[in-house]
């Protein structure tokens, strides 16, 4: 039979970033194909070609043999291809009904709404998977899986045959989780298509039909899903790439800076330790959503705890506040550089100077002149490139401005770095930069925590590695002790906890 | 002194559609370039101009204090209590403005720690220091007061009348607050970032509520002002006042979203709406009219800022 979606030699750069090089998929009737692959493989790169967000360099798209000239989410839908985010695209404080038919709502003569005919058009919808939902119900009473379904349900009533799921079953329980499946078992006996995307690779082992594995924008094999073991498949996405450098060489250590015992939230992580001594660079790995990014939130005193200590030096502190964590010597270096690191509206020297305004004024008066020596020297040592430290940063590149919020950091001279994917969205230069001054950091006495969600870079820049599954460190690692593919499946949650 | 040039360049806009008003209602009438017509426009412009000087701080965070007209005629009015009672004019001037801090106080506590938007925080505020006032005032004007409280509203500094002196000195020490202070900067960056400020290790809430305190303060400073100059408090003074207010901080360029903006576009702002009022009145215009060419001139301000804004 011939596939109803072949998508061929898809290329896509972004500025610095090659994010896809000449990507095959294809799609049978039918199928459920499984796309796997390390965050930042290229797997929503291709679907927001796929759904018409992106536009591809190159390479060519069929739609049940007829090659796809018109561009855009729009045409993409109408030609029948729908896409489930991850984080759903619903309003709550609607209707089941009033969602899915957002923006088609059929009506009647005078423009009113006709609500007998959609409820009826929902109600038809529904059937099928035998639930019991009430189109009236509002979204946000509704619970993760019935959320889903409402998506699909859309997404059928726009009659699509081609429907992508992007992590479906991230938020939902294993019995949720079951029903899913037979869900999506039965969209298939009724000749819809399904890209399913996941990290859990027994899943795709189950409800798949092939998979295929991308890794750094790259196909690197498709197979039907008999025919691939999932260690196969892991060794596939984790296989190592050479274009990139890790100046890192293991730094003489001197004794622990900082410890968490016991850090405990509800819902986001449970009995987190970890330490961290001067010279060490400890690299936090595990997958987007793993609770990584909460777990140094928490020690930065950035999200309340229930429970847990935290020790600098040896000695215990009270951090209740982001102020508390930063007089105790920790910066955080947040993943969201422009929501989290700076003022975007502010010049490099106003927001370099955040951090140490209250160290030099009298007064509440700015020392101005000793400032803007500290900010103008700091600057030229991390290489932040601008014409004056009176630019605004919204005008500087993204490898610049993570510089900037570097610099904001260095400048204040802190014991612990708390880098949360320091090189993200920046381009493969920059980033050997970004590395250097990490090496840099942990050369003069400083702790460093990275948290990364590429695996190379975590191996490659962290004495030691420990890896987080759902809100655990589950398992850690010396350098060079383990594999790639061994630390992968620990953040997979392929392996139990010895304990 | 580099910095405040480029920002008297960057609200070159207004400036310019100062000028141009002022030129044709000198051009249409021949009193609007009188010494006395002038001192009368900025001492008008003063009234509302130092509140809208606290104002320009807190709409700087992103935030709105609509309160500013109740929190002067409340602290007015207890001021007018307190001279009847024969209390000494120093204690009448700290208690009239402690009243300011304090509801300004409360205004960003709620807003801080009790996490209410700005805007309901201080409607509710709004409505409790109106009626905080008329409960004090029993509903009737408290008026008739000694020559020395009198001069405070009508009395003349080198032949500056004070009001001018007042609301002048306001606009340079805000100046030098928002741009060498800790709490000018950090006013600036919340509103531009606040997650980010938080995140630096600063107590955002701390400064939050400042802004606030700044913004009651400047209304205690208005409430003896205005109360010596009507040689009278009013139950309803103030009334409406915050739309003035509101309108010279934003037709100075101060963005409403927070982050952007200064005290010398509020100075431009407060000025060009006292020079329309009295434009207006100078050519006979009806009253009625009146609010209308105010309200277009506001939509018009904010329309030139979003031009700046984006280029292209």
């Amino acid at each position: 039979m011939a596939p109803v979606l072949r998508m061929s030699g898809i290329s896509k750069s972004f500025p610095g970033v090659r994010a896809l090089d000449r990507v095959d998929l294809d799609l049978e009737p039918s199928e459920v194909h499984a796309l796997a692959g390390e965050n930042g493989a290229g797997k929503s790169t291709l679907m927001k070609i796929l759904s018409g967000v992106y536009r591809a360099d190159e390479g060519e798209i069929w739609l049940r043999g007829r090659k796809v000239t018109a561009s855009g989410p729009r045409a993409m839908i109408e030609a029948g291809v729908s896409v489930i985010y991850q984080e759903l695209n619903l309003v709550p404080f609607l209707s089941v009904a009033e969602n899915i038919f957002l923006g088609r709502e059929p009506r009647r003569a005078g423009g009113l709404i006709d609500w007998r005919k959609m409820r009826a058009e929902v109600a038809a919808l529904l059937e099928p998977f035998g639930l019991s939902l009430d189109p009236r119900a509002k979204v946000h009473t509704i619970g993760p899986a019935y959320q889903q379904v409402v998506e699909i349900a859309k997404a059928l009533s726009l009659r699509s045959d081609i429907l992508v799921m992007d992590e479906p079953t991230a938020a939902l329980t294993g019995h949720e989780v079951d029903r899913l499946f037979e869900l999506i078992r039965n969209l298939r006996k009724k000749g819809v298509s399904v890209i399913y995307i996941s990290h859990r690779l027994q899943e795709i082992k189950q409800l798949a039909d092939r998979v295929t594995v991308l890794r750094d924008g790259r196909r690197i094999v498709t197979a039907p899903v008999e025919a691939i073991s999932i260690d196969e498949i892991i060794r596939n996405m984790v296989g190592r790439t050479l274009t990139e450098q890790y100046p890192k060489t293991p730094m003489p250590r001197r004794g622990e800076v900082l410890r968490a015992e016991g850090l405990t939230k509800r819902g986001v992580c449970q009995g987190v330790s970890l330490s961290v001594e001067r010279g060490e660079i400890l690299g936090l790995a595990g997958l987007v959503g793993a609770g990584r990014t909460e777990i140094v939130e928490l020690i930065y005193g950035a999200r309340r705890k229930d429970a847990g200590r935290i020790f600098v030096g040896g000695k215990e502190v009270k951090i209740r506040s982001t102020r508390d964590a930063v007089r105790q010597g920790i910066a955080l270096i947040p993943e969201e550089r422009k929501k989290q690191g700076l003022v975007l509206g502010l010049s490099v020297l106003d927001n370099i100077a955040l951090t140490i305004l209250d160290l030099h004024s009298w007064l509440g008066f700015i020392k101005r002149r000793v400032v803007g020596a500290l900010v103008r020297k700091m600057s030229t040592e991390v290489g932040v490139k601008t014409p004056s430290l009176r630019q605004l940063v919204r005008n500087l590149s993204g490898g610049n401005q993570q510089k900037v919020v570097l610099s904001k950091w260095f400048v204040r001279n802190c014991d612990v770095y708390i880098f949360d994917e320091p090189t993200r969205g920046i381009d493969v230069g920059a980033k050997v930069e970004i590395y250097r001054l990490m090496q840099n950091l942990a050369a003069q006495g400083a702790g460093i925590i990275m948290v990364s969600s590429e695996l190379i870079e975590v191996m490659n820049m962290s004495d030691r590695i420990a890896v987080v599954c759902n809100g655990r460190i589950v398992h850690e690692f010396q350098r060079g002790e383990a594999k790639d593919e061994e630390v992968m499946s620990w953040a997979l949650g392929l392996k139990e906890q010895a304990s | 002194m580099k910095l405040d040039l480029k920002r008297i360049l960057k609200n070159y806009g207004i400036v310019f559609a100062f000028f141009l008003v002022c030129a044709v209602l000198a051009w249409l009438s021949p009193v609007f370039l009188k010494w006395t017509n002038i001192l009368n426009i900025i001492r008008q412009s003063s009234i509302y101009g130092i509140m809208a000087v606290g104002m320009t701080f807190v709409i700087l965070t992103g935030g709105i204090d609509l309160s500013v007209g109740s929190i002067l005629a409340f602290a007015g009015a207890v001021a007018a209590g307190l001279l009847k009672a024969s209390a000494p004019l120093p204690l009448v001037i700290v208690v009239a403005i402690g009243i300011g801090a304090l509801l300004g106080l409360v205004n960003g506590l709620v807003i801080t720690i009790g996490r209410i938007t700005p805007f309901v925080t201080t409607l509710g505020m709004m409505s409790i220091a109106r009626s905080l006032t008329l409960i004090y005032c029993n509903g009737y004007p408290i008026s008739g007061f000694g020559e020395e409280f009198r001069y405070i509203g009508g009395g003349d500094l080198f032949g500056i009348p004070l009001p001018i002196v007042v609301f002048l000195l306001t606009v340079v020490l805000a100046w030098v607050i928002l741009a060498q202070t800790r709490l000018g900067r950090y006013t600036y960056a919340i509103g531009g970032n606040e997650e980010t400020v938080r995140l630096s290790g600063i107590r955002t809430k701390l400064y939050k509520m400042a802004v606030y305190v700044v913004s009651g303060i400047t209304c205690g400073f208005t409430a003896l002002i205005l109360t010596s100059r009507l040689n009278s408090a009013e139950p309803v003074a103030g009334t409406g006042y915050e739309l003035d207010v509101i309108a010279a901080v934003v037709i100075g360029g101060t963005s409403l979203s927070g982050g952007r903006g200064g005290v010398w576009g509020t100075l431009v702002g407060a000025l060009l709406i006292a020079v329309i009022n009295d434009g207006m009145i100078l050519l006979g215009i009806s009253p009625y009219s009146q609010q209308l060419v105010k309200g277009l001139i506001i939509i018009g301000a904010v329309l030139l800022d979003r031009l700046r804004e984006e280029p292209g």
